[in-house]
């Protein structure tokens, strides 16, 4: 943390709450992610996790505080624009282009620089090079054998690494993974999280959201812990578990300091809205 | 043969009409059931023009532009709407045109406007002059297709949400698409009105745009050898069978309500997957 600490941050969130009419879905967030590091966002079912990604991407709008990616405020742009400044997003459900094969999913998002303008577009007709950048990525997650293959058929493992490349092969600054293991099996789970794992130590800054918290604890450097919508931790992975409003939130009662009784008590809460 | 070459440049006029809304609705996913009222701005403005003394052939890409123009302003009101909404908020343009025109004197009116003066060429060469344009058009389809403006188009018209997520400026593709789109009706209409001498409201209301849905629907929506195929053979019907005629929205409507019912994909699916199961015996 130490380290991380005296570079500049690469995505700054300060300040950020989003209501959704009375409901207060994130309250006051602030967290940064720095340069090349793999951070985990976690928290229990409902905390704002999902709301805190879709307002980074442009999917919620903010209702105060903001957003900056390399110092640049995004809080007026829109989805299309946030990614072309480069964010990208892993999505939580799947969901590939069935008409075409695997392999030119990834193309579809390799060929960014031409799809920016749609003249550009009309103009250009090969995609030989935006192929081979694809090839690269599925090889980097891990599927290069089903690249020609049809994806509406494709068993879910092999379509959360499809997203993942997808993602990958717009050469983001900072990738956002939603859930990425939600719905795999333990096995897949361990081996894609490794993956995760490899694709951050080859240099790609990564934004995790997760509900595996064994995977979590195992794969990121550090941690953010929103609960209810505030941020109640955020540190090393087990310096985080050991934290008491953390327990709490996660086991949802008896709280056994005066700090975690109010944590405890809006989980308990939490958990009456589910 | 007088006949043969008169039904052979509606069927062309059709074909062309037929493939400027397949760009929009068949491309870019976008449903249109108002088109007729491009195919009608293009009619009006190269009528008026060669009234006005212009040649017709410079009247061509002046029709083209105000329908693509209008095209581009009528994309513009309907990025906030989607799928069943796109639907209606497009056919309100269709009778905004309709009604627009028949309260405009200098438009003709409920009479409409007759007595176009020609276009010079020869009913065979006008012929050749239409099939001409649809070749043009057919191959600029086809390389739109596979252009990388065709595959924003695709996975706009599949799930433009992801799109977003890609980094694509939709609305931009929206809007391009139905610019290219309305041009190319307006380029029809131009064609329409010189062929046919009069043109009047009622020529471009609501069953016009179904019909040229109904051509779309049953092709192959996307498929341009398929839309061209539903657009010559329904612009043909009433020809060959007079009875189609007197009961042509009945007729249309039934073959969509069909198509969409048991083959989505028109007369292309029939075709692609009768060719499979040939394939695999």
């Amino acid at each position: 943390m130490t380290v991380a600490a005296i570079k500049t941050p690469l995505l700054r969130v300060e300040n950020v709450s989003v209501r959704f009419g009375g409901l207060t879905a994130i309250d006051r967030v602030s967290f940064e992610v720095y340069p090349g590091e793999l951070l985990g966002l976690i928290g229990p079912n409902g905390a704002g996790k999902t709301t805190m990604l879709r307002s980074i991407t442009g999917v919620v709008t903010v209702s105060e505080g903001s957003i900056e990616l390399e110092g640049e405020n995004l809080n007026r742009l829109a989805t299309h624009q946030r990614i072309q400044k480069g964010l990208a997003l892993s999505q939580q459900l799947v969901k590939p282009f069935k008409k075409i094969s695997v392999i030119e999913n990834v193309a579809l998002a390799a060929g960014a620089p031409i799809t920016r303008s749609p003249l550009k577009a009309l103009m250009h007709v090969s995609q030989k090079e935006e192929l081979a950048v694809a090839m690269t990525m599925l090889e980097r997650v891990g599927i290069a054998s089903y690249a020609g293959q049809n994806p509406g058929i494709q068993p879910l493992g092999i379509l959360k690494r499809l997203e993942m490349a997808r993602a990958l092969a717009q050469k983001p600054k900072l990738l956002l993974l939603d859930e990425p293991l939600a719905g795999l099996n333990s096995k897949e789970a361990h081996a894609l999280a490794s993956t995760i794992q490899d694709i951050n130590r080859q240099g790609v800054t990564i934004v995790l959201i997760e509900h595996n918290l064994g995977e979590v604890m195992r794969v990121c450097q550090r941690m953010v812990v929103l609960d209810n919508g505030r941020k109640i931790a955020s540190g090393a992975p087990q310096a985080v578990m050991q934290d008491a409003a953390v327990r709490a939130a996660y086991l949802g009662g008896n709280p056994d300091d005066d700090q975690a009784a109010e944590t405890g008590t809006e989980s308990r809460k939490e958990a009456t809205h589910a | 043969m007088g006949y043969e070459i008169s039904l052979l440049t509606s069927m062309g006029i059709s074909v062309l009409f037929a493939l400027s809304l397949n760009l929009i609705t068949g491309f870019c996913g976008q449903i249109s059931l108002g088109h007729a009222a491009f195919l009608g701005i293009g009619a009006y403005v190269s009528a008026l023009l060669t009234k006005a003394g212009l040649p017709f052939l410079a009247t061509l890409p002046l029709a083209m532009l105000l329908s693509g123009a209008i095209g581009i302003v009528v994309g513009l009101a309907s990025l906030r709407v989607r799928a069943d909404f796109l639907a209606i908020t497009t056919m309100g343009v269709g009778f905004l045109f309709v009604g627009i025109v028949r309260q405009q004197d200098w438009l003709g009116g409920e009479l409409g406007v007759s007595g176009i003066p020609d276009s010079g060429f020869s009913k065979m060469s006008f012929m050749v002059l239409t099939m001409l344009l649809c070749v043009v058009v057919a191959l600029l389809c086809m390389y739109l297709k596979k252009s990388w403006m065709g595959r924003v188009f695709n996975g706009v018209a599949e799930d433009e949400d992801t799109m977003r997520v890609l980094g694509v400026d939709v609305p931009r593709y929206k809007l391009a698409a139905f610019a290219i789109g309305t041009a190319i009706a307006g380029l029809a209409g131009a064609l329409y009105a010189q062929h046919f001498k009069f043109i009047g409201p009622d020529s471009f209301g609501f069953i016009e745009s179904v019909t040229v849905l109904s051509m779309v629907v049953v092709g192959g929506i996307g498929s341009v050898a398929g839309v061209i195929f539903g657009a010559a053979v329904l612009s043909a019907l009433p020809a060959w069978f007079q009875f189609i005629g007197d009961y042509k929205l009945l007729v249309y409507g039934g073959l969509l309500f069909l198509m969409m019912r048991f083959s989505p994909d028109g007369v292309t699916g029939l075709v692609k997957r009768a060719a499979m199961k040939g394939g695999a015996k």
